[in-house]
């Protein structure tokens, strides 16, 4: 037999391609006769169009077209994953810093970019919505149109949604402390080092599209809609993304390339800058006012939670970040009266859309600091306070929904233990500790089809995108359990919609989990076939075979499977094809549309030692907990932790966007918006899961992934208060805020 | 206006007609077809256009073709021997240093340049050495681990 794949750290699939250079991303492709879009932008955020003169841009050497709203299909086709509200190109306005008025089309991307500089933009600034205040105001100019969203009763308003959640009665409920703050999350852009590119080709009276998209599927549909083709006349071809962490979820400029490649008759492509990714996706930032009710022994007595999350002036799919991190705005605790209102504003900034996490870090760094200030105010260790809310394994805490489905006290006992919990603490150093809970996926579809071939290796057809988190490894382990043959022996095939069966998306941690067992599923498909295979081969009833793990079992007969199929595909070849899905359908009734099939539950512990002349952090030790259910991969789990906690340690020491009066982003690049580098980590890092095989993922696992950022800022933050004394509710935690603080409390 | 450039590229010399303003990336990437070394920031913050010229990493958008003219370049492509990965290729592999894999070139890159100069670096070298170069998937822990096992190899 042969090694046990589930639980070994595999080498990761594709990782051969990406240390010699042959892996290909969308920008090393390079199709015969490709043309070069460049995008002409106004440096302003919110601006009436005037006019626009392509004249001068269209006469420079090998321009082939610029393209103005005007050139595309009247009206304007518009789209996004949930609200048809985006145009291709800006009309009549300009409703954020760096969405495209123009694109033009040339033989090199010089020509592109000398003619871009030759459209000339008349355009009347007008006054925006850049801030939640702002949004809100009563003569705020509104974002969107009231005609986009008809049937809409706040559509005279900047607010795109209210989602409400809770239980009990928060007003009748008493309390003898309550702990009543405002905090702020900034604005966070993904900084995927692959910038996003596109291309587009005419192909056989369709289109075909190369794009690093976490979501082929829904980008074939939508394409597919806003050209007026057939499905099938739509092929998506996604290769791995060079990371996306959300911000190649959903739809950006696929339709513009597909429109221009159409127009040209030629494949076009269009590379963003770096600057202008970081002008296309950012996360959702908010302002959230909690007031929280304890008793005297630290258990909560409610908590009322109002946010207000600033997405930007298109909804992508903000709305779903908010509804989904407002539902958890409480935690993962028992919490006897709740009451959650989350208002989704739109502004003229960055469309804000799914980015690891997806809202949850927002709402924990509200929460857990609320637990830590009750802590310190009720004079109850901040690790018990937490421990005396959570509940246990297969309690109710989310009024109505799933039970608690993990042991989540082992997650922080083992976080505290790692990080050295009550130990003497030197000089000037503090320890925090936070938890975090996610929603994982609430509805979803799955299809694999696994290929058995006659020489026993195996071909898996997969719509998952492997983005880094190394899909293709994992579900590689999954088959190779499955049909008992090594590992070595299978390739993973994604990222083509015209060859892998569908899949909803790669997100919400879900692959393992949905993709996994179709996988599974679709490799019991194939030992039923091998069954019926012996049966009829060995002159047996179906009953008395077994096949399990590559091995055939019948009376007075063991052999292998290879060596069963080399007998019975001697001759004319053949294969067995194993379909194998899973789904989970929309619920009506249920606030997010449809119980988590799993939460991913997150613990983060950290040391810091606080500088008080600079307002300095120094990461001394940071601990991550992960409730993975089992850890198929443990080092893909390691580097997926560790690799979120290092994410989330930017939005909590450095990382913020920056906008002017004029809605502009300042720190517009790499050079001014800083994520961590190998200099900034902790001195001491360490990953730790808990594995009680409780998930619903294949050899009981649950997602993961996520989970290393959930928690990082309450738990830094609540460090640096002990080290320091100040309490901080703004991110980032920048030397200049902390030393501002710092100067406030000993003025 | 075009000019022509002699240069050794991966050990093998060639002669190439380009623009006189072609950064060298561009030139390794479009004229040369190498694509294994990545554009991210063109501001040489991020480290993905790593490459080396006369054996010594550079970020390969601060610098114009014309400027390794007569000279020798490596990039990703002419690391590894006859289709061999070297050590540390195979150490980012055996230390789970490969997530999405874009800044994974100008890493291998930058840290190879590294033991070149350092054969056997400590921790803190080995974050100074790549401290130019982000992985936004926060591998960094798995990169150094895979740079120090590398040099005890060698």
């Amino acid at each position: 037999m042969n090694p046990e794949p589930i639980g070994a750290s595999e080498r990761r699939f594709g990782g051969r391609g990406r240390v010699t250079g042959e892996q290909q991303f969308i920008a090393d492709i390079r199709l015969e006769s490709m043309l070069h879009v460049k995008l002409v932008h106004v440096d302003y955020g919110h601006a009436r169009i005037v006019s626009i003169d392509t004249k001068k841009a269209a006469a420079v050497p090998g321009v082939v077209r610029v393209v103005t709203a005007e050139d595309l299909p009247q009206p304007m086709p518009r789209f996004g994953p949930v609200h048809d509200d985006k145009p291709i190109l800006a009309v009549e306005e300009t409703k954020y810093h760096g969405q495209p008025v123009a694109a033009v089309v040339a033989e090199s991307k010089e020509s592109a970019e000398a003619a871009v500089q030759l459209v000339r933009v008349e355009f009347e600034e007008l006054s925006g919505v850049y801030t939640v205040e702002s949004a809100l105001a009563p003569d705020a100019p509104l974002v969107q149109e009231p005609e986009l969203r008809p049937d809409d009763p706040l559509n005279h308003t900047n607010v795109l949604n209210e989602f409400r959640a809770g239980w009990g009665d928060v007003e009748a409920a008493t309390a003898d402390v309550v702990i009543d703050n405002v905090y702020t999350f900034p604005m966070i852009t993904h900084f995927a080092i692959e910038p996003h590119a596109f291309i587009a080709a005419p192909d056989d009276g369709g289109v075909e599209l190369w794009t690093a998209t976490q979501n082929p599927f829904q980008m074939q549909r939508l394409i597919a809609r806003v050209m007026g083709l057939p499905v099938a006349k739509v092929r998506v071809h996604s290769p791995d993304p060079g990371g996306a962490f959300g911000g190649k979820q959903h739809p950006k400029y696929e339709p513009l390339v597909a429109f221009l490649a159409l127009m040209t008759g030629r494949p076009v492509r269009l590379l963003l800058t770096l600057e202008e990714t970081f002008q296309e996706v950012r996360r959702t930032s908010c302002r959230i006012h909690a007031r929280t009710g304890f008793k005297n022994d630290g258990t909560l007595a409610f908590q009322d939670i109002r946010g207000d999350f600033l997405m930007g002036a298109y909804a992508d799919i903000a709305e779903r970040v908010i509804a989904k991190g407002s539902y958890l705005a409480c935690g993962p605790y028992r919490v006897p009266h709740a009451r959650v209102v989350s208002r989704a504003l739109l502004s003229h900034t960055t469309p804000s859309t799914a980015f690891r996490g997806f809202g949850t870090p927002q709402v924990s760094w509200a929460h857990e600091s609320q637990m830590d200030d009750a802590a310190r105010r009720l004079g109850i260790d901040r690790v018990e306070i937490r421990l005396r809310n959570l509940p246990r394994k297969g309690e109710e805490f989310l009024r109505g929904d799933v039970p608690a489905d993990g042991d989540w006290a082992e997650s922080v006992r083992n976080a505290a233990r790692a990080i050295g919990w009550g130990s003497p603490l030197a000089a000037g150093r503090g320890r925090g500790l936070a938890v975090a809970i996610k929603a994982g996926p609430t509805t979803g579809a799955s299809y694999a089809i696994v290929r058995l071939h006659s020489d026993g290796s195996a071909t898996v057809l997969a719509g998952t995108s492997d983005m880094g988190q190394g899909a293709r490894t994992v579900l590689a382990q999954v088959a190779a359990r499955e049909l008992g043959i090594p590992i070595e022996s299978i390739r993973v095939v994604m990222g083509d919609t015209a060859s892998v069966p569908f899949d909803l998306q790669t997100s919400a941690s879900r692959s393992t989990v949905f993709m996994g067992q179709a996988i599974a599923r679709a490799c019991a498909h194939i030992n039923a076939q091998l069954r019926e295979m012996a049966a009829e081969l060995y002159g047996a009833g179906p009953a008395g075979v077994t096949v399990e793990r590559g091995v055939v079992q019948l009376t007075g007969r063991t052999e292998t499977v290879g060596d069963m199929l080399r007998m019975r595909f001697k001759d004319v070849k053949g294969e067995v094809i194993g379909l194998g899905s899973m789904r989970s359908e929309y619920a009506p009734d249920h606030p997010l549309g449809g119980a988590p099939h799993f939460f991913e539950f997150s613990c983060t512990a950290s040391e810091v030692e606080v500088d008080p002349e600079t307002g300095e952090i120094l990461l001394i030790r940071h601990v991550t907990v992960a409730d993975v259910g089992r850890a198929l991969n443990p080092q893909h789990v390691a580097m997926q932790d560790e690799g979120a906690a290092v994410m989330g340690l930017g939005h909590t020491l450095m990382e913020n966007i920056i906008l002017d009066g004029a809605g502009r982003i300042s720190n517009l690049g790499a050079l001014d918006y800083r994520i961590p580098t190998s200099k900034d980590l902790p001195l001491e890092m360490h990953s730790l899961v808990v594995e009680n095989g409780d998930g619903p993922g294949p050899y009981g696992s649950k997602g993961a992934g996520e989970g290393g950022l959930m928690a990082t800022a309450p738990a830094v933050a609540s460090a640096v208060t002990e080290a320091s004394g100040v309490v901080i509710r703004d991110l980032p935690l920048t030397p200049e805020r902390v030393w501002r603080a710092i100067q406030e409390r000993t003025r | 206006m075009t000019m022509r450039i002699h240069v050794t590229v991966n050990g093998t010399e060639r002669e190439v007609d380009v623009v006189e303003s072609t950064t060298l990336l561009d030139f390794v990437r479009d004229d040369l077809h190498l694509t294994g070394t990545k554009e991210c920031c063109d501001l040489g913050e991020c480290g993905a256009c790593t490459l080396l010229v006369e054996g010594r990493a550079v970020n390969s958008c601060l610098m114009l073709a014309a400027e390794v003219e007569g000279g020798e370049i490596t990039t990703i492509e002419g690391l590894n021997e006859n289709g061999k990965l070297s050590p540390l290729q195979d150490a980012f592999l055996a230390k789970g240093a490969v997530q999405c894999g874009f800044c994974i070139p100008g890493q291998v890159m930058a840290a190879h340049d590294l033991l070149q100069r350092n054969p056997h670096p400590t921790l803190d070298e080995v974050k100074e050495g790549l401290s130019g170069n982000l992985c936004r998937c926060g591998g960094y822990v798995q990169i150094c681990e895979a740079v120090l096992a590398a040099s005890e190899v060698s």
